[in-house]
């Protein structure tokens, strides 16, 4: 029941829809199924499957909106669900910055389902841990893991006649593998639409070399120092500023996005050239809903473009006041790179650190999007282009914009997920220079 | 409201934790529905015990079922503007259950009989799908049986009986004393929690328990014309497990000094004014000089400490490796523990778990696993003593019972080990907090929490905060800006040298701790009074692109 099919889910919709009395009304579906497998101590701790649908229902009068989500599907729940969404509208305070509902919008098929990501059970995600565990107990190391699969679909009508549907699979997997005696950890992270992409064993195993790999490492002095942040590391890094792409908040003057003396940055070359970041939900290694929550369509669009600020995203209200065309913010991110592998990268620094995972990063200043954070799991001292040795993990007070200025070299980009949020992106291995360590952690 | 809309709230300033993904899922209710009863306790005790059979029959050698009804409510302003009124309920079953020495569960939210048996049956067949792959059973503490047993936050008023238009206008007044003070923008909230949970297992409890949890909070922003930079100033409210009485704030419960800071009530009018006029001293305020520095670390900032620092690394699941993958292990290894001699602090630093202490977030009757809540000691005159534990972790440091820190946010979600609140006591000796700034010739006063970042074993932080108050010989000497300190977490505690008394004592707290695969969000305080620390290293934060 989770998971209606297209026109299942649009017969529901206008079903919804005939009960309107409201000026505007904008209904939406969203079904969620899945499950996942935790282990740690090289034995499943947790695990579960979920299975949830929910209708959300959005009612306007004039600028008053209400708005009610339900999860039973009888004509009479749904019928009360339409009427608690008015009675709230009528008692809410007028929206100032309301927009009326867009009318019928095109959207392309996405290409975000694939069944055999949709068909996993149980038993399949035991399986594909067990290899992790058996990977992990031949090298003689502690696994603490994560699998997580889910298949979810999202519709969206409304009474001037648009609709929208979805489908999107998801398959996480990440792995710490730790030695017996605290002194070497490794990590590794993987996240695809299609479940034949993911390969626990190579994964694993790769955990376990940075784990033995880093034992025993060396304290070096705090500083600036060139670093190689690997795909999963950098990607952390740069979410806050992904996250930041909003042309409101810089035009307010509170975004690493606004303009000294006012506006925003749009036009601006903020970072070095070598730098192009985009969205494209037709990427066939991410891709992304071809629509959004506001029913506007998804295409490809730049961000950054050989780093002059060229497109932040614009609300419906904020890009009408500004008198611009609304711009969606980003469906997925990719960031260019190079052809060079990690292993080249390497090879061509002098001296440097090797960065596997960064870890715990936050916001210190939003102005200059200074964060902190630590290395982890995996950090090597490299030089005349060999790793020599691993060394004590560093905290680090560095900003992406700081960062994106200081590019040498970038890699090939892959797909890699975020350590905190689990999103997927597409991003480069990525040789930066003066790089800031503030000190040094005895975190293993 | 889901993430990405409080991801925007976070980066505007309203900090969180580790936020779970699932953070305030449910459905939008009216708030007149939020009033109703929920089912009938009869009912629950009934459907519990067909969950209870249901697995048994199945092969489960021990189960328990928790039926929630979890209401959220979530009003959130900016300047002269509404932004959202959001009231969501979720009501579901969770059953969780051990058969082949492994855990399984499975959730749902259709809560009659049949859909019951199911549910109890997949959870089965979860766990016995995760035997085939463990080779060490679950050893589960025993826990006896309280039978049919209640438990209620002693609230004088629930918040969700309070209309929305009161919430709203209190909100927009917020607001309008901001920007008539000079503010350039402003965002207020508040958000209230109610959890209606009854569990049940098979050792023969029936446990029935109704929990509030309330948090209003704003963020001031003006920003410099000249220089084109902004500075922010935060509420100084702190999350608490109390109803809408919270907002009642009189003399006896304000603290007053270089900022007023509030004690078990909170004036948010009051607050939102002198955060208007903080704010645009901020901006005029000198930038740190780096180096060594004594800082005084007011209640409102150092909750935020003790919790990253402290409370995760004596969760006894990181101790052992469980959270290896996700937030990481603990320098509170159990050699150290067990040498009975590590000095975690100095002798002054006397550190307890507390389930249930007023007005705490973290204040329950029962844990969500059927144990029933208690005070112990976790650092003793400075030395690690005890850990936060749960059923299936008790007997690897030698416990024959839970210390009940088991929770989970839904009834959807697992429950796990979770930080209780953990607290610094207050000194012994009469000691205010200006007697403790006349004795400091360098230093900085820290009020209110800001950044926060530590490592994933708990031994290198970093934490800013919301004002920072130049000491110089003995005396508040301006403000200052661009300050964070870094420290490693045992050698910052061991650099305790003075504690308030208990009159200083105040509660902070996190209203959504993040934790586990998949993320969930707990609510937790930490008490304590204002302490000094000698020789901490101080950065300067301020940079240019």
């Amino acid at each position: 029941m989770a998971i209606l099919k297209q026109d299942e889910a649009q017969a529901l919709l206008k079903k919804v829809l005939a009960f309107s009395k409201a000026d505007e009304c904008e209904v939406s579906l969203n079904g969620r199924e899945g499950g996942n497998i935790r282990y740690a101590r090289s034995a499943v701790s947790t695990a579960g499957d979920i299975s949830t649908i929910t209708l959300t229902i959005n009612s306007t009068f004039g600028k008053r909106t209400g708005r009610t989500t339900i999860n039973e599907f009888d004509d009479a729940s749904l019928e009360k669900a339409v009427r608690r969404a008015e009675e709230l509208a009528q008692l809410a305070p007028e929206d100032p910055e309301y927009m009326p509902l867009q009318g019928p919008q095109t959207f392309k098929d996405s290409i975000t389902y694939v069944p055999a990501t949709a068909a996993i059970t149980p038993d399949t995600r035991a399986a594909a841990v067990a290899k992790s565990i058996q990977v992990s107990k031949d090298a003689k190391l502690e696994a603490a893991g994560f699998l997580e699969n889910t298949t979810s679909f999202d519709a969206l009508m409304n009474s001037k006649g648009l609709f929208a549907y979805n489908t999107d699979t998801d398959i996480i997997f990440s792995i710490t593998t730790r030695n017996q005696a605290g002194t070497g950890s490794g990590y590794a992270a993987r996240g695809y639409n299609d479940v034949s992409k993911l390969d626990t064993f190579t994964a694993t195993q790769i955990a376990a070399s940075k784990a033995n790999g880093s034992a025993n490492a060396k304290a070096i002095e705090p500083g600036k120092y060139t670093v190689i942040l690997e795909p999963v590391a950098a990607a952390y890094m740069m979410e806050n500023m992904f996250r930041g792409l909003d042309a409101r908040n810089a035009d307010e003057g509170r975004s690493f996005m606004s303009k000294p003396g006012g506006g925003n940055r749009i036009g601006e070359q903020l970072m070095d050239e070598k730098v192009t970041i985009y969205s494209d939900p037709f990427h066939p290694e991410l891709p992304a809903a071809t629509w959004n929550s506001d029913g506007q369509p998804q295409e490809k669009i730049n961000w950054i473009e050989k780093g002059v600020v060229k497109n932040l995203e614009y609300s419906r209200f904020w890009a009408q006041k500004k008198g611009v065309k609304p711009v969606p913010g980003p469906s997925n991110i990719i960031m260019e790179g190079g052809t060079a592998s990690l292993d080249e990268l390497i090879k061509s620094t002098e001296r440097g650190i090797l960065v596997s995972r960064l870890w715990y990063i936050r916001m210190v200043d939003p102005q200059t999007l200074l964060l902190t954070g630590l290395t982890r799991d995996g950090t090597f001292y490299i030089e005349n282009g060999v790793i020599k040795h691993p060394i004590k993990n560093f905290r680090f007070n560095e900003s992406p914009v700081i960062m994106l200025n200081n590019v040498e070299a970038l890699g090939k980009p892959e797909r890699t997920i975020s350590v905190e949020s689990y999103r997927s992106y597409l991003i480069p291995p990525m040789k930066l220079r003066d790089f800031t360590f503030t000190s040094l952690s005895d975190a293993v | 409201m889901n993430r990405k809309d409080f991801l925007q709230l976070s980066a505007m300033g309203f900090g969180a934790l580790m936020i779970p993904s699932s953070l305030l899922a449910g459905n939008a209710i009216d708030p007149a529905q939020a009033l109703l009863e929920g089912m009938d306790v009869g009912m629950k005790k009934q459907l519990s015990d067909v969950a209870l059979t249901a697995a048994r029959a199945k092969g489960a050698t021990y189960a328990d079922v928790r039926i929630g009804r979890y209401l959220n409510q979530f009003i959130t302003t900016r300047e002269k503007r509404v932004q959202g009124i959001s009231n969501t309920e979720s009501f579901g079953v969770g059953i969780r259950v051990i058969a082949n020495g492994s855990w399984g569960f499975a959730a749902s939210n259709v809560v009659t009989k049949e859909e019951i048996i199911k549910t109890a049956e997949r959870a089965v067949a979860v766990a016995k799908a995760n035997a085939k792959i463990t080779t060490e059973p679950v050893q589960l503490a025993p826990q006896k049986g309280f039978g049919d047993v209640s438990w209620k936050t002693p609230i004088e008023k629930n918040a969700f009986e309070i209309p929305v238009k009161d919430k709203v206008d209190l909100l927009l007044k917020v607001n309008d004393i901001a920007l008539q003070g000079g503010a350039n923008f402003v965002n207020s909230a508040i958000m209230a929690v109610n959890e209606q949970k009854y569990f049940a297992s098979t050792d023969g409890s029936y446990i029935d328990q109704d929990i509030h949890r309330i948090y209003p909070f704003f963020n001031v922003t003006q920003i410099d014309k000249a220089t084109g930079k902004f500075q922010t100033r935060r509420s100084l409210s702190s999350p608490v497990g109390m109803g809408y009485e919270y907002l009642n704030a009189a003399g006896n419960n304000k603290v007053t000094g270089v900022v007023t800071r509030y004690k078990d009530r909170y004036d948010i009018l009051e607050d939102v004014k002198n955060a208007t006029a903080d704010v645009a001293q901020k901006i005029k305020a000198k930038t740190v000089e780096p180096g060594k520095y004594d800082l005084v670390l007011d209640p409102s900032h150092l909750w935020l400490t003790i919790h990253e620092s402290v409370a995760h690394p004596t969760e006894l699941d990181r101790v052992l490796g469980y959270e290896a993958n996700y937030a990481g292990t603990s320098f509170l290894t159990l050699d150290k523990w067990k040498s009975k001699n590590f000095q975690f602090g100095s002798k002054l630093v006397n550190i307890v778990a507390d389930k249930l202490q007023p007005g705490s977030l973290g204040a329950v009757g029962y844990d969500d696993e059927g144990v029933k809540c208690k005070e112990w000691d976790l650092i003793k005159d400075g030395v690690l003593v005890n850990y936060q534990a749960i059923r299936d972790q008790a007997h690897i440091i030698g416990l024959k019972e839970s210390q009940g820190c088991c929770y989970a946010q839904s009834w959807e979600d697992v429950q796990f080990q979770r930080m209780t609140n953990v607290s610094l006591k207050p000194g012994t000796s009469k000691l205010s907090v200006d007697d403790m700034i006349k004795n400091v010739e360098k230093g900085i006063y820290i009020v209110g929490d800001g950044s926060f970042s530590i490592d994933q074993q708990r031994y290198n932080f970093q934490f800013g905060g919301q004002l920072f108050y130049e000491i110089k010989d003995g005396k508040i000497a301006g403000m200052l800006k661009d300050v964070a300190y870094q420290a490693n977490t045992q050698e910052f505690w061991n650099s305790c040298t003075a504690i308030a008394d208990k009159s200083d004592y105040r509660l902070g707290g996190a209203f959504n701790d993040g934790k586990g695969q998949p993320g969930q969000s707990n609510a937790v305080s930490h008490g304590s009074s204002t302490a000094r620390f000698n020789g901490v290293n101080v950065i300067n934060t301020a940079r240019k692109i």
